[in-house]
């Protein structure tokens, strides 16, 4: 990504290479299998690439990865489409995390962190939202207090995906209340499993428990881990959420491997349950069937577009906001297409019933529209920023942050 | 737009842009509204000479496009088309031009192409059939054999330029199956009649052929075997028509967009609302999704992907449903002026209707995309 190797292997070589070695080495891919966060699985699939020479494709050599170029990634991507791939260590931690480290990290944390995480060894989170922001992240109440030569982090995190299996966290504080929000910010890298951190699980609607929530009783972050400058973090914030952008349009050269498009997976999990509940032939049902097609070519192809114009320069970084925007929108029309085509099976089933999923699916509907900012952000972003319609009125612009009214703190870990 | 269009498309598109503004402003298109025609034949020359109907054609019969990719670069045209609610047989045309360059015999290739390529012949797909019918299991006018040609019966409707072009191609039934044929516009026993249109510049007709003779030299492509041919007319009529609603949306987003600064309410621009400002936001999004459909039609249509078929019905339906409802909402975010005849935002809220149900409605797309993805598989 930044210094590509002087004695680069060339593309077709290289995808030569994988072709030969992926059959006897990685597994064949299944999809839907293992849980969204299977982070061990993904650190075993990671560890075989590595092993092999294929991991870390556009990290620079000397941080562990290959120094190749995007085309390299994008031959991998193209070879191991019929193999099991550690997906799951994308997002966050390939493209945004290691996105985020290489632009603003020190020297030291580079050598550090980088390489165990191209070697799948060490996985990453999140720590943004907070039980009292969410949209307004910026007004974040995590109390990050100098003392000596460490930052001592008391408060709460929410909504990070997979935490209690993650090893490390890029986390967002608040290191000055003197100051308008934005000016008062610091980024930590956050070790998980430490004393005065509790993590705990989350259960959604569906009963899953991807997300959780952690708890800081004094915890002493040593100053070397600060990313980017005290009371500069919002710059490091804002680079994060550019990576992130860059990683939902697809445009990310640090990602490896990529999901199936639809027209690749073939038969929809809707479809399935269309044909199997004896309704295939229901005019109605086929047409929600084809609208869900419809909609997952086109969502693909939206994403195609928007990503390779975000990497072009030819649309501004914000666009990513019209993919988010979209997955939600799409998300849940599928959810409703599902209750209808699951009909009353959705209330009650057999055990063992794929109709039986649909309910609980369509109750949960909602956590679509929330994931990676709401929808309601989402349209602000698009239309202040995109379409430079005028900003909605702020009452904590300008303000130092100690003077704007904000959520009073969370029950558990107040210290402030 | 396609976002990442080469130096060559980009100053062929400034170009056809310029064209289409200083030769066929919106004020023109209005007035053309009263002509029977709904265009201009030296009009159309003269857009031939830029390159609209030689983008499909080989260049032995004086075609050729900027890169090999001739879709691809007549899209580029029909969404400038789109934004300026043009006139012109440019579909019409180029699918004939297309089937003719990709089926025809030499004969037949050389007959009409370069006349095609320079503007004084111009040729229109008869498909559809009274009563929305237009899928192949659904054609019902026949072609029967008889002393070494063919007998057409029955009629054809609607269909576009029918009663301003020179050259039908008629796609009809034999026994064996699907047939198309090249029929002139004045041959004996064919009967056209002008149709009212939503659209104030492009003319619909309908085609009662009683008896109609054509040699079997008429034949294009294979008589009987002719449902890819109709199949592939079909996709480049897609993606003509997807890009042509594409542009009318991009232009009235400007427009309404401009609007929303400009108009004022309550002391204040209409743009500083929220409930507006999210209602485009999510028009926006359509709208991005829209073109990004529009564009991968239109590769899968210049790949012949495998995909295609049904890429094109996603395309159709999805756009389909979501530029009209764009327009609507920009006609809600004008008040009373959007509802007036003399506002121009009921042209393109025209042109986006008629393409929304030509070439079948985004529900019969939908319909074609359960039977492609193979839902019929486990009840048949």
């Amino acid at each position: 990504m930044t210094d590509t190797n002087p004695n680069i292997e060339d593309v077709e070589a290289f995808r030569l290479r994988a072709r030969a070695w992926l059959p006897d080495n990685m597994p064949p891919r299944q999809e839907g299998v293992g849980h969204f966060r299977d982070f061990d699985r993904g650190r075993e699939l990671q560890k075989r690439l590595y092993d092999g020479g294929f991991a870390g494709v556009c990290f620079p050599v000397e941080y562990g990865g290959l120094g190749l170029t995007l085309e390299h990634q994008q031959a991998l991507d193209e070879e191991t489409i019929d193999y099991a791939m550690p997906l799951v260590l994308n997002v966050p931690t390939f493209t945004i995390i290691g996105g985020t480290l290489l632009e603003f990290g020190t020297e030291a944390q580079k050598q550090r962190y980088l390489p165990p995480i191209i070697r799948g060894e060490e996985v990453w989170v999140q720590f943004l939202s907070e039980p009292t922001c969410g949209s307004d992240l910026a007004s974040l109440a995590m109390r990050a207090t100098l003392d000596g030569d460490a930052f001592v982090l008391n408060g709460s995190k929410i909504w990070s995906s997979g935490a209690h299996a993650a090893d490390y966290a890029i986390c967002v504080a608040r290191s000055n209340w003197d100051v308008p929000k934005h000016d008062g910010i610091t980024v930590l890298i956050v070790k998980i499993r430490q004393p005065g951190i509790t993590v705990e699980q989350i259960i959604d609607t569906n009963g899953g428990d991807e997300f959780c929530q952690e708890f800081f009783d004094d915890v002493r972050i040593p100053v070397e881990n600060v990313i980017g400058p005290v009371d500069g973090g919002w710059t490091v914030v804002r680079g994060l959420l550019a990576h992130e952008r860059n990683a939902m349009g697809n445009a990310s050269p640090l990602s490896s491997g990529r999901w199936l498009t639809p027209t690749e997976t073939g038969r929809s999990d809707l479809m399935e349950l269309a044909m199997t509940s004896g309704q295939s032939a229901n005019p109605e049902i086929r047409q929600l069937v084809a609208e869900d097609y419809a909609l997952r070519y086109v969502q693909d192809e939206t994403t195609r577009r928007v990503g390779t114009g975000m990497a072009s320069g030819h649309l501004p970084p914000t666009a990513g906001a019209l993919l988010r925007l979209m997955g939600a929108r799409a998300g849940v029309r599928r959810s409703d297409i599902a209750l209808t085509i699951a009909g009353s099976s959705a209330a009650a089933w057999h055990t063992g019933d794929p109709a039986g999923q649909m309910g609980s699916r369509y109750v949960g509907r909602q956590a679509v529209e929330m994931g990676g900012g709401t929808t309601e952000m989402q349209r602000n972003l698009i239309s202040e920023r995109l379409l430079e319609m005028p900003r909605e009125v702020a009452a904590d612009r300008g303000v130092p942050f100690n003077e704007v009214r904000h959520n009073a703190m969370p029950a558990r870990g107040n210290k402030g | 737009m396609d976002l990442d269009l080469s130096e060559d498309q980009e100053f062929f598109r400034d170009t056809t842009r310029k064209f289409l503004e200083s030769e066929i402003p919106v004020e023109r298109v209005r007035k053309l509204a009263d002509d029977p025609g709904g265009f201009e034949r030296s009009w159309w020359r003269r857009g031939a000479e830029m390159g609209w109907t030689s983008m499909l054609v080989p260049e032995e019969y004086g075609g050729g496009s900027l890169a090999g990719e001739g879709l691809l670069d007549l899209v580029i045209v029909a969404e400038e088309m789109g934004r300026l609610v043009s006139p012109g047989p440019l579909l019409a045309t180029n699918v004939v031009a297309s089937a003719v360059a990709e089926r025809g015999t030499p004969e037949q290739q050389q007959a009409l192409l370069p006349a095609i390529v320079s503007g004084d012949v111009i040729a229109t797909w008869a498909l559809c059939e009274p009563g929305g019918r237009w899928q192949s299991d659904e054609i019902g006018v026949e072609a029967l054999a008889k002393d070494d040609g063919f007998v057409i019966r029955g009629s054809k409707e609607p269909v576009e330029a029918g009663g301003q072009v020179d050259q039908f191609l008629v796609t009809a039934r034999t026994d064996e199956g699907l047939t198309q044929l090249l029929v002139p516009a004045d041959a004996d026993g064919l009967t056209v009649t002008a149709m009212e249109s939503l659209d104030l510049v492009r003319r619909y007709a309908a085609l009662r052929f009683e008896d109609v003779f054509v040699p079997a030299s008429a034949v294009l492509g294979e008589a009987g075997n002719a449902a890819a041919d109709v199949e592939r007319q079909l996709q480049v009529a897609l993606a003509l028509q997807l890009a042509e609603t594409v542009g009318a949306v991009d232009r009235i987003f400007e427009v309404t967009l401009e609007w929303m600064f400009d108009r004022f309410s309550f002391g204040r621009p209409l743009a500083s609302y929220q409930a507006l400002k999210h209602r485009f936001a999510d028009m926006k999004m359509w709208h991005e999704a829209n073109q990004a459909a529009a564009t991968g039609a239109a590769c899968a249509v210049q790949n012949r992907s495998e995909n295609a078929p049904a890429v094109v019905s996603s395309a159709k339906s999805y756009v389909g449903d979501h530029a009209t409802f764009i327009l609507q909402e920009c006609v809600q975010m004008h008040g009373g002026l959007g509802v007036t005849w003399e506002y121009d935002l009921h042209l393109y809220l025209r042109r986006a209707t008629v393409n929304e149900v030509q070439y079948g409605t985004p529900r019969e797309h939908r319909e074609r995309i359960a039977r492609l993805i193979g839902m019929d598989e486990e009840t048949q």
